[in-house]
């Protein structure tokens, strides 16, 4: 039986207090940390994060439309009819899929420009920079120069031209299958360099006489590197995924001002089905999508979550 | 995953003699040509477009236009695109937002850092759940109208400080839990009461935290577009809006010029920025992530 005691420390983190002190350490607590310093954080979050949410899980039963005034309970009803036009599904699955290719590409491209320029040379050091600009610039602004590069008479084409000889006129968003995989790429080209910079900083905190120690052991460079330094980058590809996965379900910005949606909604991830229904006025459906939104990454990112938390109490 | 650093980290690095082989010398040629092809071919394509007259830039090319007019250009979209009132807006919105969620999320970190109870884990864990769960964009329309504050300053500021607490509350309670606390015990024999100690003992150590925070959500705040289209819903211009709406308008339809004119204006201050301060910003941008 936990004495009352016990059910308010919690044993582990106890070893940094002064556990061991005469009077019960809440008392002390409350004049050196006072709990109302929590109170503004957590009325903001109350109010603007928390509410919200659980608004999410009934305004999902209504139906809430720009139309009419009142707003009544219709039960299942949003849900049973997204699901069997197949927007509901098809959804999810572009948003997944869009996820995933997201994940993929910008930890390939990322980990290959952080090996590419890992050396600290003037040169590399500028090129680093230079692949830091995307991170910076605005997404929209970001699915609008691609917008522009990936016409069928943009540049891209141009370019292809120029070096095959011959008229090259691929139209790259016009396709139902593989303009979603334009679009992650490009995801991927805005935030590859994030991705590098973590890979880097993963790399350098691997010492020096680790990889000397395998060059002495006679292993060639190929296998000092894929068996000695990639597993020791396992923190750096755990946190590249989980926010690129996490930060690309939760996308918009990019595939909106690349092609809205299109070509036939193939490329209509949850949050421009949300962003279309609501400027239709259609809340209801709206709000629906963006509970089956929340629940999606919930699901997910549960393990993600208790992953962070594991490793943040190793530090 | 939160680092301290206290002091600037030095690395030692010295390179094995190494004969320098083919692929040594090949590797410079290969990162310029990268950078050439995948960021110079974009970036080219924005300003030499933003360069050219509307009906040269109708379909744009990496051809130099035969004569510059970015000035106009920029001078065009300056108005059109109401970038002042909308680069005021913006700073109304990130500013208020970007001190609020700093001040507030480092005092509650500080206390879920320091007093280890069951309830605070809960708490603790309830508060950084935003990282990862995606805010309910439409229904927080509908509390702000409930609230008065749909279409407000106000109402998006609150909405972006709920949105980015639990990033802020993350870093700093990791960070916090690094300070050793006898440099707070040290004040407090001095007879400083809680909000003293919190102000000129912890807020000054969690400096290069604040720093990495700030960074990160100034990036956030300043470039989202999501949020704000269903916040404030074209009741207050902010950048990134101005520009989603200008290049949706028919006014900009093919008015490719236009819209990298603008990009260029909107990008201009966070570049500027960055140049300024790269190094911290790095630093700042990967000291919090791999251990």
């Amino acid at each position: 039986m936990p004495t009352g005691q016990e059910t308010l420390t919690r044993p582990a983190t106890e070893r940094r207090a002064p556990a061991r002190r005469k009077t019960p350490a809440t008392t002390g607590r409350d004049r050196t940390h006072p709990m109302w310093f929590l109170a503004p954080a957590f009325a903001i979050l109350f109010v603007f994060f928390f509410l919200p949410t659980l608004f999410n899980f009934i305004y999902a039963f209504t139906d809430w439309s720009s139309f009419k005034s009142d707003i009544r309970p219709v039960g299942l009803e949003n849900f049973t009819s997204l699901l069997s036009d197949g927007t509901l599904f098809g959804a999810l699955r572009i948003t997944l899929l869009y996820a995933a290719l997201v994940a993929l590409f910008q930890n390939l491209f990322g980990f290959g420009l952080a090996v590419l320029l890992e050396k600290d040379t003037r040169l590399n050091r500028a090129a680093r920079l230079i692949f830091l600009i995307p991170v910076l610039m605005s997404a929209l602004a970001v699915g609008y120069v691609f917008q522009a590069l990936l016409k069928p008479d943009g540049s891209l084409n141009d370019l292809l031209s120029a070096l095959t000889g011959q008229q090259v006129s691929i139209a790259w968003l016009g396709s139902t299958t593989w303009t979603l995989v334009l679009a992650a790429i490009i995801h991927a080209w805005k935030w590859m360099g994030l991705s590098m910079l973590i890979y880097l900083a993963g790399l350098k905190t691997i010492p020096e006489d680790v990889t000397e120690a395998a060059h002495i052991d006679g292993a060639s460079p190929w296998q000092a590197f894929w068996s000695i330094r990639f597993p020791l980058l396992a923190p750096a590809v755990t946190f590249n995924v989980a926010t690129a996965l996490l930060g690309s379900m939760n996308g918009f910005d990019i595939v909106q001002a690349l092609t809205g949606g299109g070509p036939a909604r193939s490329t209509e991830i949850l949050n421009i089905f949300i962003y279309r229904t609501f400027g239709q006025g259609l809340f209801a459906q709206a709000t629906t999508m963006s509970l089956v939104l929340f629940l999606m990454v919930a699901l997910l990112a549960f393990p993600v979550i208790r992953l962070l938390r594991k490793r943040e109490e190793i530090l | 995953m939160t680092v301290p650093s206290y002091g600037p980290t030095t690395h030692r690095r010295t390179p094995p003699p190494r004969p320098r082989g083919l692929a040594a010398r090949l590797r410079p040629i290969a990162v310029i040509a990268l950078v050439v092809l995948v960021m110079g071919v974009p970036l080219w394509l924005v300003v030499v477009t933003a360069g050219k007259s509307q009906a040269e830039a109708l379909s744009p090319d990496l051809s130099l236009p035969t004569r510059w007019q970015l000035w106009q250009n920029l001078a065009q979209v300056w108005q059109q695109g109401e970038v002042p009132a909308a680069l005021l807006g913006s700073l109304l919105v990130v500013a208020p937002s970007v001190a609020l969620v700093l001040t507030l999320g480092s005092m509650a970190s500080w206390v879920l850092a320091r007093r280890a109870t069951r309830l605070n884990a809960v708490l603790y864990a309830l508060a950084i759940s935003g990282i990862v769960l995606p805010p309910a964009v439409v229904t927080i329309v509908l509390l702000l109208r409930q609230l008065g504050l749909a279409g407000s300053p106000l109402g998006m500021i609150g909405v972006y400080t709920g949105i980015y607490m639990s990033t802020v509350i993350f870093f700093v309670t990791g960070f916090v839990r690094s300070v050793p606390i006898a440099l707070e015990e040290a004040a407090r024999m001095d007879g400083a009461g809680p909000v003293r100690v919190f102000v000129s003992v912890i807020l000054p150590l969690l400096r290069p935290v604040l720093a990495t925070a700030t960074i990160l959500i100034c990036l956030y705040v300043w470039n989202d577009v999501f949020y704000a289209f269903f916040v404030i819903g074209g009741r207050l211009d902010t950048l990134p809006l101005n520009l989603f709406q200008v290049a949706n308008a028919g006014l900009y339809l093919d008015n490719w010029h236009l819209i990298f004119a603008y990009i260029i204006l909107m990008s201009l201050p966070l570049l500027v920025v960055f140049a300024v301060a790269q190094r911290r910003i790095i630093s700042g941008i990967t000291g919090g992530a791999v251990k």
